[in-house]
């Protein structure tokens, strides 16, 4: 599974929002219709944030449920087994949400301006 | 000024694969310069994704001014084969990646002499799930399923189904052989894809490989 490189870009990109700032918070949005998977990337998260401006970040994850809409008789529906409208059975669909996948924010610790933010912590106190 | 232990909240609302479509972006332009069409070559393992470059290499004109780039999790065997049929052929192995990214696709674009490429196609990790969520920056995906996987397979891989510009259904040849149920597959394509071009074709046998050389033809006249 590709969850490892996603969890990098995740840090990657909260990283660059922080500026500098440590971070204690991840928010992420992520479509029932993506494939990711959030135990897959939480796992990873330890390893990857260790030692950067993340480390010990918690991550949410919100799911977004898939919502399809029938083209035909225009039905809004969320689909179970099968992908068909339920109400006229046709094929013809559109996807209108699932397949989000994005950081929506963070939340950073702000230290008072005098006190500079302490390096990276080792292991033990 | 905030409290020592506040937390400020940052909106960043920015997609996470953002990175990868910003280079997938670049190799376009990069292709885009040098005049040359991109197709990005995706199946599940063994559905006959090197077979059909070798078969479409063998109908090709000018076979030299076609270049492959294929992806393995190891070994060179499908670089090996490309090579054989007469392509300029690049290797990448991704050690455990499940998918080629547009990373790995820059990479490889330095490898080539594209000054004298017009077609590159791009032989995808076989993977029905993840290579349809990272753009490479080619022109058209290209999705081969082939009758021996079943005719579930769109119902079960819907991700993939829906992101591709054209469908090659390879192993025709063996519809007597298997219970395939044509209308079926076809019936859950539509469904997620409406109007999909589709090729039915045999690589063994050469049944409508034509009419696929012909459609990449097309393309490339077009370019």
């Amino acid at each position: 599974m590709h969850e490892l490189m996603v969890t990098e870009s995740i840090l990657e990109v909260a990283l660059r929002h922080a500026d500098g700032a440590p971070i204690t918070d991840i928010r992420l949005v992520i479509g029932d219709l993506s494939t990711v998977v959030d135990d897959s990337v939480q796992f990873y998260w330890d390893f990857v944030s260790e030692g950067t401006g993340a480390d010990g970040a918690i991550l949410h994850f919100r799911r977004i449920p898939a919502e399809l809409q029938c083209l035909d008789c225009a039905k809004v529906y969320s689909p179970q087994e099968d992908l068909t409208c339920p109400v006229c059975r046709s094929t013809h669909i559109e996807i209108i949400r699932g397949k989000e996948f994005y950081l929506e924010s963070i939340d950073v610790a702000r230290e008072p301006l005098a006190t500079a933010a302490p390096e990276k912590t080792g292991n033990g106190t | 000024m905030s409290q020592p232990t506040s937390r400020d909240r940052v909106a960043v609302v920015e997609k996470i694969l953002g990175a990868n479509e910003r280079l997938a972006a670049d190799n376009r332009a990069r292709l885009d310069a040098h005049g040359i069409l991109g197709l990005n070559f995706m199946a599940s393992p063994g559905a006959g994704k090197t077979s059909l470059i070798e078969q479409s290499l063998a109908r090709f004109g000018n076979r030299a001014r076609v270049a492959v780039i294929d992806g393995d999790v190891a070994t060179s065997i499908d670089a090996d084969r490309a090579a054989a049929a007469g392509a300029q052929a690049v290797q990448i192995n991704t050690g455990g990646e499940c998918h080629l990214d547009a990373v790995m696709l820059k990479e490889a674009l330095g490898r080539l002499d594209l000054r004298s490429v017009e077609l590159l196609i791009v032989e995808n990790v076989g993977n029905l799930i993840c290579p349809a969520n990272f753009q490479l920056g080619t022109h058209k995906s290209v999705l081969i399923a082939s009758i021996p996987e079943g005719d579930d397979k769109p119902y079960k891989y819907p991700g993939m189904y829906q992101g591709v510009d054209v469908l090659v259904i390879n192993k025709i040849d063996l519809l007597p052989y298997i219970d395939f149920d044509m209308d079926y597959f076809r019936r859950g394509v539509e469904a997620l894809n409406p109007g999909l071009v589709t090729f039915p074709l045999s690589c063994r046998n050469g049944e409508g490989l034509d009419e696929w050389v012909g459609w990449v033809r097309a393309l490339l006249s077009a370019k």
